[in-house]
């Protein structure tokens, strides 16, 4: 992919040295970058555009098959926008992303404050646990989880009937939507708090301790000291988190559709799910995509301040 | 005194964080009829390896570790020589468009990859690609190469030019003084940010799921892993044999990445 230089001297060549060795700075950078942007080009923007484009048009099994789909405006929105069932899906996805979220956060600031206070055994111990859970890849960890929670010798039923539950003695969580969304909010969170906890005792360690004696030389209290003096000092940081947690959350797909393919009766479809169910099982892949976009919208709301940060910084770099 | 309530919270951490993999591989060394008691047993103490056994000869496991392998190892090979000429061209040269290159990649690595599902359906379908194992690599190498641009542009912006100019003036090529200066400076981060990369594609689910459909032969671990129960039905201890032994690959990167762990994160977004 390198372009090579020529065997020859260059000096044989016809055109004078000089005149190559300007052209040569101005071409290299727009070569370089050609295949990401290549790549970008058709792996990326392409498949955007085009599903941009199914959604305006009339894209069922026959069209798959046969081509020549034809254009129908906004039918696949009016379609999606009108039914009930689409809002349910994006209400029971911002209740989703909330949840998991605030759960995600408020955790993952509890934890990094406590690792702060630990003692070295004791911090390496949990940082050290922290990564562990990390590590766990999402398709191991939903096949734990449904080994954990399994009804008769998943070792969650047995604690909690143990200590006196006995209602949950051979309890099917997954046969129950309220459960079975439970326990994706308690496998997301698993799997998010150790990436945000690291993040936030990381930048934790940053802050120089002089401000924290002297808060405590003020008579600051604990609560006074997180408010005045480490909230501030994180706030870019807690923004970052935050908003890469909503985009996680919202578009997570693979732990949901691993366990429970949305169901049951449609209790953990949220809208990535719903997008493709409709697409994959129903063979609705114009009205599929016209959620995938709606989807997408809803997340930019999200996105644009976030992607505005990172800018103004490379901005203000190099 | 006022340590007890802080050690305890510390240690119910580690036993929410830990207990799951734990139980995870407790639970693959155990014989079945330990697995069955009515009281869990929390310590292997018959340890036994048919499980492994079980997992390591089911149908095809031999087959879809290979396709894991191939597709990540494909993917990440890949994306760090299209990266790294990428890279280069940011951190080193001025030109015009090199702002909005580095928005196109910041666009691609925020880009929502799950609402590419259908379109990239479709288009392996249009192309004869659905059910290849190249598709996916394509795909895989796509979703890391913003991630790995953007990395190993930190790590050669973090490497002084005047070292390159020091050896070009001592009559070095501009690629003589990259390769023999540069490089080898790089590498520690061209090994950890491929690992990264690795990890990403060697987890990743929603498209080798959705494009891998009729030849059951190119599915990969995640998908063959999330179809347990068709392949070992009730049993749990084979089950969570092969869980283990999907993770173990990512266990020992993160072992080898220890401290790179958590710098390598902040710089860009991994996670399935």
């Amino acid at each position: 992919m390198v372009t090579q230089a020529p065997e020859r001297p260059v000096a044989t060549a016809v055109p004078p040295p000089s005149r190559r060795r300007r052209a040569l700075p101005a071409l290299w950078p727009y070569l370089l970058v050609i295949p990401t942007v290549a790549g970008t080009a058709y792996l990326l923007f392409y498949p955007l555009i085009r599903s941009v484009i199914i959604s305006f048009q009339h894209f069922r099994t026959g069209e798959l098959i046969r081509g020549g789909a034809a254009f129908v405006g906004l039918d696949n929105y009016y379609d999606a926008l009108g039914s009930a069932e689409f809002w349910a899906v994006v209400r029971r996805t911002l209740v989703w992303t909330a949840i998991n979220v605030v759960l995600i956060m408020v955790i993952s600031t509890l934890i990094a404050l406590m690792v702060a206070r630990l003692g070295k055994k004791l911090r390496l111990a949990v940082l050290a646990g922290l990564v562990l859970t990390w590590a766990t890849p999402v398709l191991a960890a939903t096949t734990i989880f449904q080994w954990l929670f399994q009804s008769k010798l998943g070792v969650v039923n047995w604690l909690l009937t143990s200590i006196g539950f006995a209602q949950f003695d051979g309890y099917t969580w997954f046969a129950d939507g309220t459960s079975t969304f439970a326990i994706m909010v308690l496998l997301v969170v698993w799997q998010s708090v150790p990436f945000a906890a690291l993040t936030l005792y990381a930048g934790l360690t940053t802050i120089p301790g002089e401000l924290f004696e002297a808060a405590k030389i003020d008579g600051a209290t604990q609560k006074q000291v997180f408010r005045d003096v480490t909230f501030p000092m994180l706030r870019p940081l807690f923004g970052l988190i935050t908003s890469l947690e909503i985009i996680w959350v919202f578009k997570c797909f693979a732990q949901i559709w691993a366990i429970s393919q949305g169901g049951p009766d449609g209790a953990t479809t949220t809208l990535p799910v719903y997008a493709f169910q409709v697409a994959q099982s129903l063979h609705k892949y114009d009205l599929g995509s016209a959620i995938s976009t709606l989807t997408v919208l809803i997340l930019l709301a999200v996105l644009i301040p976030h992607l505005r940060r990172m800018y103004k910084h490379e901005g203000e770099g190099r | 005194m006022r340590r007890i309530p802080l050690t305890l919270a510390a240690l119910s951490v580690i036993a929410f964080s830990v207990f799951p993999v734990y139980w995870m591989v407790v639970t693959a060394f155990k014989p079945t009829r330990d697995i069955q008691a009515d009281t869990p047993q929390f310590l292997p103490l018959h340890p036994t390896l048919e499980h492994f056994e079980t997992a390591i000869n089911s149908d095809g496991f031999g087959l879809f570790w290979r396709n894991s392998l191939l597709v990540s190892l494909g993917a990440v090979l890949l994306s760090l020589v299209v990266a790294l000429l990428a890279a280069f061209a940011v951190a080193r040269m001025r030109w015009r468009g090199r702002k909005a290159f580095i928005l196109m990649v910041f666009i691609a690595q925020m880009a929502p990859w799950e609402a590419l599902l259908i379109p990239m359906f479709i288009i392996a379908r249009d192309t004869g690609m659905l059910d290849k194992l190249s598709m996916l690599t394509l795909i895989y190498f796509m979703g890391t190469l913003p991630f790995t641009i953007v990395t190993l542009r930190g790590f050669l912006a973090a490497i002084p030019e005047e070292l390159e100019e020091a050896a070009q003036m001592d009559g070095a090529s501009r690629a003589a003084a990259f390769r023999k200066v540069v490089f080898p400076l790089l590498a520690p981060g061209l090994m950890s940010t491929s690992l990264f990369g690795f990890i990403t594609a060697w987890n990743e689910f929603a498209f080798a799921n959705a494009l891998i459909i009729k030849n059951q032969d190119d599915r990969t671990l995640p998908v063959w892993l999330s179809s347990f129960s068709n392949v070992f039905g009730t049993d749990w201890g084979a089950t969570m044999a092969a869980a283990t032994l999907f993770m173990l690959p990512v266990l020992l990167i993160f072992l080898i990445l220890q401290r790179r762990v958590t710098s390598g994160i902040i710089a860009g977004a991994v996670k399935g």
